[in-house]
């Protein structure tokens, strides 16, 4: 009877080795270990052994059966797995295909510029405010010292909506705005549109500036030239040389051009900065004293400083951007760009 | 203003290269645009040695020349009779040029061959003598370039002179500034001048009638002079600032403005009816003839130089055809006046001229330099010209004019502006560098009086920025301005426009800034007929009329830029636009600004990908973006209302947007008779919001609520309805049920077609019921679900599908 169980599991061990899919294995289960197996049929005839042969062939029985239903159980698994990960396979994608998406959308060039610019001077303790786009004659040059037949008035050709009002030049005339209703300290930014008659690779009709204003007791000419350093390496990077020189503006005094070191030639000279080696980037001053006694603030007890600058040409140098004008074009091969 | 290295070095001495000084003129503020070379009037002359003269064979006047250039040995036929062989002299190969521009060909003369040609100083163009050749010093070394060997080459440099330093409009105030920079003196010109018998009060008289435009007028009579081309030093002076030399006598009231900055007219006396000058504003209209031969239009506030009968000149502007000088000119009265600057300027404007002259008058000249200039003047014509300066000149000053004096400084307030510690002599120091009067009044402060030339300087200011500009902005230190808070910082709209870039590029909507002058055609075009749209701030004076009116919509600018990409082959776009619109209120009054955001959505709904092929776009495409905006603004209580709220948009594809009670905007597909005008085929969809109002609807507070501790109950009902009755008209009814228990609808579906009545839709809701304090029972929810299905069935004539009632 030994004889025969053994030869039994030999049998059923080498069915489950040839076994391929987990539904043979799952017959030969039935086969052997099942309610008619053969192995619970063996063990039915138990009877016909002697009380002493018994026990031990109980024992080996038992052994025999867990050692096949282990191995069955673990073939099943075995299959199972082998058939899922078949599955998967045929589920196989080329995953070299292009995503579903919707494309992000672009924030206009000269906005990423601008957003840039104000996130340096907020830390610098500036808070962002606007004016109108059309502005009455005081506002963009009277208040700001440009008296009307004034040659400085050259300085920025105007478009007229009616004898006293304009398309603002620059964004100057917030400052005075600001000032007539604020008494100091005032640290202002304020961005947005200006408009001078002039169209060509280097200009449009309508641009972007930014002014920014500080005012307070005992703000000097070294403030100017601290703040706008802290703003040019912050945006352009430390190594970033620049140059403050003496020039005109009607509304400060004494007025400077800020210059950084050309970002295309380092310095070496290129067509961008005129064979130069610099750039000029902004123009700042010292409010003019004539500037606060139309806003009624007293210049002996304050000081303060303006600066301006225009957008789209630090745009421009920061891109590499040749052409103004495409700024306002919109072209999406433009736009995708940024 | 352009300058030229020769010329300065007559009054300031100039040790330094022309790339250094163009840098420390830039840095003491006068911009050095470019510098450049001013060759003289010839090209290739070299320097040559005479080896042999011989005879000529055939012209008994000629001779024939070989003359070596160190390289090789060229036959030249020559007329001059003062060379000698061994003599160096300008040799103009074949390809040179000498002055007039003529080149050099091979020729034969008188049969015999000549390679060139032996120069005279005046045919370089850089001398008179024109008797025999150049012979050049010894020590020259054949082949050299004339130019160079001789120093002929100029440099000049071009200058961006800011509109208050009208002092530098000239070479001697170049010169000046250069003298204070670089601590060198300056020599002014000497001015000698000898005098004829005959007295000019005898020959003419100068009488101003308005003496507010025009304070001072001098003149001189210069009799018998000669018209003639100017000497070549001249020439070469106005032509290398690039002046065009016409006569001694026109070229030297150039030359002197260009040196002394003071413009000076010379009228030819002969023309001058009375033999006297009047001073006087034009009649309003009065016709004059300019130099320029243009017939000029006068009014009451021009200024005009008049004979004793008629208009002669534009004061400080033009001279007139009439009493010009010309080739058989004798007698020259020469005007040197100081004119009212802001009066030049609006005579210039008004005329549309400007001159070298009006542009020196409109800025201010030295009111104290216009007898020199005068004298100056007279003495170089009588020099060049064998005229005669009648003795002594008119010199009418009716009117003082103001020039700054004891302008009081405080050293302690230079420091404190600047952040300097810039010492008082130091500073002094600089001042009197630029011919500044200073005067201790005592302890830091003292008394300045500018040059009269310097007619920007007039307060304790301009003077701080002089002691400034000379110390070098580059040396005051660099300090941080310290922290104080300002409290005007509301920027709710900054904040705003923030969150709006962030969510609309977050949703694939691309920014775009377009014109804010549009072309007045968007009216038409956009079908506006009324309503504020209309009411449109026109620009007096603009570059185009396709930019000529204030957009009051940002919805012609995106229509456009979606025609200008579908030009180039990109027919679907996502974009939008913040920026102002314009409207105009009451003449002299300010326009309305209204702060706007304008979408845009063309074309297809995604990109065209292996996904989607093909699928376009619809309204219900942009309404979702703009509820996702507003959600993502945390803006609620927004509404879309059906309406017609704008011409250009579609009559049934159109709605309102309101918040609260406010309208906020509009949102809804372009109407086909637009996008046909605008030449755009593919359907459109645009939005507009106000940001102004938007600001004021916007709440940053979060309040937050507990997650719900117990499930809610679903039912689904379709309802079958009228086309025409709207979905909120159905969901209101349910909400203005007011049950605590309802705690949303949705619409899961609509459905029209097969199966459904014609006329009829089917409009599926889903009714979601929640109770904070337990999970709720069929029963619970069947009451109340079973009441707002009633209502709605009663109030709306609508059959629930499924269900026969």
């Amino acid at each position: 009877m030994i004889g025969a169980l053994e030869e039994l599991q030999k049998q059923a061990e080498a069915e489950i080795n040839r076994a391929k899919t987990e539904e043979e294995i799952l017959a030969i289960k039935t086969k052997y270990l099942g309610r008619k197996g053969l192995l619970t049929h063996l063990l039915r005839n138990i009877k016909e052994l002697s009380p002493d042969e018994r026990p031990g062939f109980g024992k080996r029985s038992n052994e025999v059966k867990e050692a096949l239903s282990e191995q069955i159980e673990n073939s099943i698994k075995e299959k199972a797995s082998q058939k899922k990960s078949k599955a998967l396979i045929c589920e196989k994608i080329d995953v070299t295909l292009p995503g579903r998406g919707v494309k992000h959308g672009r924030v206009h060039p000269v906005v990423q510029v601008l957003e840039e610019i104000c996130r340096i001077f907020m830390k610098l303790g500036f808070s962002t405010v606007e004016g109108p786009e059309i502005e009455l004659d005081y506002y963009n040059f009277e208040a700001l010292n440009i008296p009307k037949n004034h040659p400085a008035r050259d300085m920025q050709d105007t478009f007229y909506i009616e004898e006293n009002i304009v398309l603002r030049t620059h964004t100057s005339p917030v400052q005075v705005r600001i000032m007539e209703k604020h008494r100091p300290p005032v640290r202002i930014l304020s961005p947005g549109r200006v408009y001078r008659p002039d169209s060509d690779i280097t200009h449009t009709p309508m641009f972007h500036q930014i002014e920014g204003l500080l005012v307070d007791r005992g703000v000097t000419f070294g403030d100017l030239k601290g703040a706008l350093t802290t703003f040019i390496k912050q945006f352009f990077g430390d190594a970033t040389a620049l140059r403050f020189r003496p020039s005109f503006f009607p509304f400060t005094e004494p007025s400077a051009e800020v210059d950084i070191q050309c970002v295309m030639c380092h310095g070496a000279g290129c067509r961008v900065c005129g064979h130069s080696g610099w750039l000029e980037i902004l123009g700042a001053g010292m409010v003019d004293p004539e500037v606060f006694k139309n806003v009624g603030y007293d210049a002996e007890e304050f000081t303060g400083f303006a600066f301006g600058l225009g957008l789209e040409r630090i745009a421009m140098l920061k891109y590499g951007i040749t052409d103004i004008r495409l700024f306002f074009e919109n072209d999406w091969r433009f736009l995708e760009q940024f | 203003m352009q300058v030229s290295l020769k010329w300065l070095k007559d009054y300031v001495d100039i040790e330094i290269a022309p790339e250094e000084l163009a840098e420390k003129l830039t840095m003491a503020g006068l911009e050095v645009d470019s510098i450049h070379e001013a060759p003289p009037p010839f090209k290739k002359v070299v320097v040559g040695r005479i080896i042999s003269i011989n005879p000529h064979p055939n012209a008994e006047k000629l001779s024939l020349c070989e003359v070596t250039t160190g390289e090789a040995v060229f036959p030249v036929v020559c007329g001059a009779g003062n060379i000698r062989v061994g003599d160096m002299v300008p040799f103009a190969g074949v390809g040179a040029s000498i002055a007039g521009g003529y080149t050099i060909k091979s020729s034969k003369i008188r049969g015999e061959v000549s390679e060139g040609m032996l120069c005279s100083e005046e045919e370089l163009g850089i001398g008179e003598d024109a008797t025999g050749i150049m012979i050049l010093p010894n020590h020259l070394i054949p082949s050299q370039e004339l130019a160079g060997a001789l120093g002929l080459n100029d440099t000049v440099f071009d200058i961006s002179i800011t509109p208050n330093r009208a002092d530098c409009l000239s070479v001697i105030g170049i010169a000046r500034e250069i003298g204070a920079i670089t601590r060198q003196k300056i020599r002014y010109p000497k001015i000698q001048l000898s005098e004829a018998k005959q007295d000019i009060q005898q020959i003419t008289s100068v009488e101003i009638r308005d003496a507010d435009l025009c304070p001072r007028y001098a003149a001189r009579v210069i009799k018998d002079v000669t018209l003639k081309s100017s000497p070549a030093w001249l020439r070469m002076r106005l032509e290398a600032l690039g002046l065009r030399a016409i006569n001694n006598v026109v070229d030297i009231t150039n030359y002197v403005m260009l040196e002394m900055g003071q413009p000076l007219h010379a009228f030819d006396y002969r023309f001058l009816e009375e033999g006297r000058i009047v001073v006087r504003r034009a009649k309003q209209g009065e016709r004059f003839i300019s130099l320029d031969g243009k017939e000029r239009v006068l009014d009451s506030d021009v200024l005009m130089i008049c004979d004793g009968v008629k208009p002669v000149a534009i004061g400080g502007i033009m001279g007139g055809l009439n009493s010009e000088v010309k080739d058989d000119t004798k007698d020259v009265l020469l005007e040197s006046a100081y004119f009212n600057p802001s009066s030049i300027r609006k005579s210039a404007r008004l005329l549309g001229i400007s001159t070298e002259a009006s542009f020196r008058f409109e800025r201010g000249i030295d009111p104290d330099g216009v007898a020199r200039a005068l004298n100056r003047a007279a003495q170089l014509i009588a020099e060049l010209s064998g005229g005669a300066v009648c003795r002594g000149y008119i010199d009418q000053h009716p009117r003082k004019i103001e020039t700054a004096k004891n302008i009081i400084l405080s050293t302690q307030r230079v420091n404190d502006i600047l952040g300097t510690t810039i010492t008082a002599p130091e500073m002094l120091s600089i001042l009197e560098k630029l011919e500044m009067a200073t005067q201790k009044v005592e302890k830091e402060i003292y008394r300045v009086t500018p040059p009269t030339f310097r007619v920007d300087i007039t307060r304790e200011i301009d003077l701080i920025e002089e002691i400034a500009r000379l110390y070098g902005y580059n040396r005051i230190p660099i300090t941080l301005p310290s922290i104080s808070v300002m409290t005007v910082s509301d920027d709710r709209k900054g904040k705003l426009q923030e969150s709006i870039r962030r969510l609309m590029t977050g949703h694939g909507y691309s920014e775009i800034i377009t014109y804010s002058f549009i072309s007045p055609q968007f009216a038409e075009c956009l079908g506006l007929k009324e309503g504020e749209e209309m009411r449109s701030v026109i620009i007096k004076n603009p570059l185009s009329e396709e930019q000529s009116v204030m957009r009051t919509t940002l919805i012609y600018g995106l229509l456009e830029t979606a025609k200008k990409n579908a030009n180039v082959g990109c027919s679907s776009l996502k974009v939008f636009e913040m920026g102002k619109t314009f409207f105009h209120q009451r003449e002299g009054e300010l326009p309305l600004e209204k702060n706007k955001l304008g979408v845009l959505l063309i074309g297809s709904r995604y990109d065209d990908t292996w996904h989607f092929k093909g699928i376009k776009a619809d309204f219900y495409d942009l309404k979702g973006w703009a509820e996702s905006l507003l959600d993502g603004l945390k803006i609620s209580h927004f509404k879309f209302e059906a309406g017609v709220p704008q011409t250009f948009l579609h009559h049934g594809k159109a709605c309102n947007i309101s918040i609260g009670n406010n309208l906020v905007g509009f949102l809804g597909e372009v109407h086909p008779d637009v996008l046909a005008k605008m030449g755009l085929n593919e359907r459109a969809f645009v939005c507009e919001l106000d940001l102004d109002l938007l600001v004021s609807c916007l709440s940053h507070k979060i309040i937050f609520r507990e997650i719900p501790k117990y499930p809610s109950v679903l039912r689904d009902v379709a309802f079958l309805i009228p086309v025409g009755l709207t979905a909120k008209e159905v969901m209101d009814l349910a909400e203005e049920h007011r049950e605590e228990l309802l705690e949303k609808v949705n619409v899961f579906d609509v459905y029209t077609g097969c199966g459904i009545p014609d006329g009829m839709k089917s409009l599926g809701l889903r009714f979601s019921y929640r109770s904070s304090r337990k999970t709720l029972t069929d029963d619970e929810v069947n009451q109340v679900h079973n009441s707002i299905i009633k209502d709605i069935v009663r109030l709306t004539g609508a059959k629930v599908r499924g269900v026969e009632n």
